[in-house]
């Protein structure tokens, strides 16, 4: 009986633990959602996706006879 | 025993895929969100030359801060004021509303937070922010 109550208090520490987890906060979620936000207002790392750049055409040198 | 034991593993096994559902990224993809991305997006322009000059810097609460007004001609002193409290107004809500949009209004410290270390993170070399003993030149 005395080990079953004890299990139990162990039982019940654990699970808390689980809830406390559950509803913490996600920093490493909110640092990704900060990086996508802070790189579209600040335009960071849009070379090559948003910029198509024209490529200089290159002449072919006249010949002049 | 047995009872106490088997109980506990189903309540365990309950809790893990409850943990596991609650990982996934933050939900940003709303209208008010995308709204406010847009407006800071928009005044980004003039507030980059205020940056560069040290007239404008980052604080440490997510926010921005006028750090060096002289840096700014004489003529154009009113209206920085006017940009980083805009600015600012933009911030919050945007703090609040990633907060709200995902459910936990309680989590709007924590999310201000999260983005003043990466606003200093991702600053340009030059730029002015709030270190712990002061204003830093980055």
């Amino acid at each position: 009986m005395k080990q079953n109550i004890g299990l139990l208090i162990l039982l019940s520490t654990v699970l808390t633990a689980c809830v406390t987890i559950n509803i913490y906060f996600p920093a490493a979620a909110a640092e990704r959602v900060a990086d996508q936000i802070i790189d579209d207002v600040w335009q960071l790392k849009q070379d090559g996706t948003d910029k198509e750049k024209a490529p200089a055409p290159t002449e072919p040198t006249p010949e002049t006879k | 025993m047995k009872k106490i034991i088997t109980s506990f593993i189903i309540l365990a096994a309950l809790f893990s895929a409850n943990w596991a559902i609650a990982a996934p990224d933050l939900d940003i993809n709303t209208p008010a969100i995308n709204a406010i991305k847009a407006s800071m997006q928009a005044r980004h322009g003039q507030l980059a030359p205020h940056y560069n000059s040290g007239a404008i810097g980052l604080t440490n609460d997510g926010l921005i801060a006028v750090h060096d007004a002289t840096a700014v001609p004489l003529k154009d002193r009113q209206g920085i004021n006017g940009l980083v409290a805009e600015e600012n107004a933009d911030r919050s809500k945007l703090y609040k509303e990633i907060a709200n949009a995902n459910k936990h209004p309680e989590w709007e410290g924590g999310i201000r937070d999260s983005f003043a270390g990466r606003w200093i993170d991702k600053a340009q070399s030059g730029w002015w922010y709030q270190g712990a003993g002061g204003w830093v030149k980055k």
